[in-house]
């Protein structure tokens, strides 16, 4: 096991170099210039030097090389000398990468954003799994009930309306008509009291709902077909004429191997919580990653959308990885070798 | 005994002499025993009638501008209202889409190009498997929305010179939508073909001394189809899905020229004065994918033999 780890981590390294060459050199191509921003009374052989000293007229691979080295040595020592507080050698002059627009360190943009994107989508991520699996192993039991038709054509609706027509639609019933829910999610509020948690909580209500209902309907529709699966095997039946009870054969038997496909779906999963849902952030405003990147697309950001995608990217070649190993590990069948 | 052989002896006979079952004859029954992909596919005929004789009976400029009428409601002039400049919303719902379905056919239709040829050769020839495979592995480790919008946003002002702002935008989105969008039927083409490849109609052929590319498009080409024709109803699907957001994050077609998702984008700023506006583009969308989806659905039970249930 050890060892199938080690090499799929080992092959992930090339396959990583691979992505971020590929995100740098579309991003390459772009017409965006770092000086656009700038106020326009700066003379153009000024920003000629501005151009310069930034490195853009620089050879490809040297621009490519550069950011990496950026990317993985000097950002990472940022964040453990923050973790710890421990100043290694030359601090003040590591070159980190930097936003074109607001000339701050990416990493902490991205650090400012997290917690935010974490708390919307993770919760809502959460709420899913939660909900999903009863669900799923519900209208599995009962194949063909009302409750799983029901629920079968509610997770198929789930599935098929996107987010942005949900969310509208939910800003339209319980803000404009209702009153009940704030539209727009606002970032500057801090839980101090009762009050403001409750604040909190309502204006969390209908991103949160959106995303969940998106999530649940793709998790139950999972669970429910493998539940299925499960149900018809012969080990139920098995377990069934021994006499155990019929809690015990669904919670104990078919519940436990049917979880296995869905713990893995749900962890491939988890890197689209990070990437925050970029639609439903825009809808109800709320400052996370997902909206980072959209801002740095639109004004032609190019070192943001490099660094972020890539991260993106990362997690999910990671979680890819944490995937199989978790499948490798719950199912005794699966032999890595 | 022989009560019960005889009248299906005579089925039998009268089925030979009718006509000869054919695998698609056999693939509709099936599939109209389906209920859900029966009325789902209903729906969508209609939806496309609307789309594409609509605007021949309703005749009414979809950008034509009542100023006077801006915000109305569900009136005789405008059976589904009027947007913030009076444009009347029915005509821009159809026009939308037109172009809302020929992006999700298109794009349909580039991805499955893609993702069959790459799958039936990573299948056939092992030679190429483990590169085509390992290419594909690192498409379906790119974070597709990001990248979605980055390409888009750069090569939008190019393309718009070259072929004109709608054609040029139609152009990327659908390449793009196409070209992110190809691994999951690469994948499913190969492990059909692997499948087929070593059977004994193959071997046969073979040793009649067909070719490879005869093997690859008379006999296996044709025997791992049905799949890509179930995932093809998805990708149209996705890909409408992903052409809408695009265009609700406002990387999509000019102002000027709707789509659903341009239109969604349009009306989300006056949702508390007309929300007719965000109401039909949206419903219709969710209508559509939701009726692909079901035909999906349908077609899966109906193409595989060992689904069909009962």
């Amino acid at each position: 096991m050890t060892q199938y780890i080690a090499r799929r981590l080992l092959t992930a390294i090339p396959t990583l170099l691979a992505i971020s060459f590929l995100i740098f050199a579309i991003l390459e191509l772009s017409p965006a210039d770092p000086v656009g921003n700038l106020p326009l009374t700066i003379p153009a052989e000024v920003r000629e030097q501005i151009r310069e000293t930034m490195g853009v007229n620089d050879p490809f691979v040297v621009k490519y090389i550069k950011w990496l080295r950026q990317f993985l040595i000097n950002e990472p020592i940022n964040l453990f000398e923050k973790a710890t507080g421990i100043t290694l050698s030359d601090s003040e002059t590591r070159l980190r990468i930097l936003s074109w627009q607001t000339r701050s360190p990416i990493i902490d943009l991205i650090i400012e954003r997290l917690p935010q994107t974490l708390w919307v989508v993770g919760t809502a991520y959460v709420w899913a799994v939660l909900l999903a699996i009863p669900i799923g192993v519900i209208s599995a039991y009962r194949q063909y009930s009302i409750f799983d038709q029901i629920g079968t054509l509610i997770s198929m609706i789930g599935f098929s309306v996107p987010t942005f027509f949900t969310g509208l639609l939910f800003v339209i019933i319980f803000s404009v008509q209702l009153k009940w829910f704030p539209s727009i999610y606002n970032t500057t509020l801090r839980v101090t009291d009762f009050e403001s948690f409750i604040a909190q909580l309502r204006q969390m209500f209908m991103p949160v709902a959106v995303l969940t209902l998106f999530y649940t309907a793709q998790i139950s529709r999972f669970t429910r077909s493998a539940m299925l699966d499960n149900l018809g095997q012969d080990y139920i039946r098995t377990a069934r004429s021994k006499g155990v009870k019929e809690r015990y054969v669904v919670l104990r038997h078919a519940l436990r191997n049917s979880l296995i496909p869905v713990v893995t779906l749900i962890a491939l999963g988890i890197p689209q919580v990070f990437q925050g849902a970029i639609v439903t952030e825009q809808i109800f405003r709320v400052n996370g990653l997902g909206q980072l990147l959209i801002i740095a697309v639109q004004s032609g950001d190019l070192p943001t959308v490099q660094t972020l995608t890539f991260i993106f990217a990362i997690l999910i070649v990671m979680f890819n990885i944490i995937a199989d190993v978790l499948y490798a590990f719950l199912d005794p069948r699966v032999h890595y070798s | 005994m022989t009560t019960l052989t005889q009248p299906a002896k005579i089925t039998l006979e009268k089925n030979i002499a009718d006509k000869p079952r054919t695998l698609w004859s056999d693939v509709w029954r099936s599939f109209r025993r389906h209920r859900l992909a029966m009325v789902a596919s209903v729906i969508l005929v209609f939806i496309i009638l609307m789309i594409v004789v609509g605007p021949l009976i309703w005749t009414l400029d979809p950008e034509y501008i009542d100023i006077v009428k801006a915000y109305s409601g569900m009136t005789p002039d405008h059976p589904l209202g009027a947007d913030n400049l009076g444009r009347d919303t029915l005509a821009r719902v159809m026009f939308g889409g037109r172009v809302s379905l020929l992006i999700g056919i298109t794009a349909m239709a580039i991805a499955m190009t893609i993702g069959t040829l790459i799958g039936l050769l990573a299948g056939y020839f092992r030679a190429l498997d483990n590169i085509l495979m390992r290419i594909t592995d690192l498409f379906l480790s790119l974070p597709l929305l990001p990248l979605l919008l980055v390409i888009t946003l750069l090569f939008r002002d190019s393309l718009r010179s070259t072929f004109g702002p709608e054609v040029g935008i139609f152009i990327l989105t659908v390449t793009v939508i196409g070209a992110l969008g190809w691994m999951p039927t690469a994948r499913l083409m190969r492990g059909e073909v692997l499948s087929v490849r070593e059977r004994e109609f193959v071997v046969a052929a073979r040793s009649l001394g067909a070719g490879d590319w005869g093997i690859l498009r008379l006999h296996i080409l044709p025997n791992v189809l049905s799949p890509v024709i179930v995932s093809s109803t998805f990708s149209i699907a996705s890909a409408i899905i992903t052409e809408s957001a695009l265009s609700f994050l406002g990387l999509g077609f000019p102002p000027d020229f709707p789509t659903w998702g341009r239109l969604l984008f349009d009306g989300k700023d006056f949702l508390s004065l007309t929300p007719l506006m965000v109401i039909w583009p949206g419903l219709l969308i969710s209508l559509t994918v939701l009726c692909v989806n079901f035909i999906g659905d349908g077609l899966r039970d109906a193409l595989d033999p060992r689904l069909s249930r009962k």
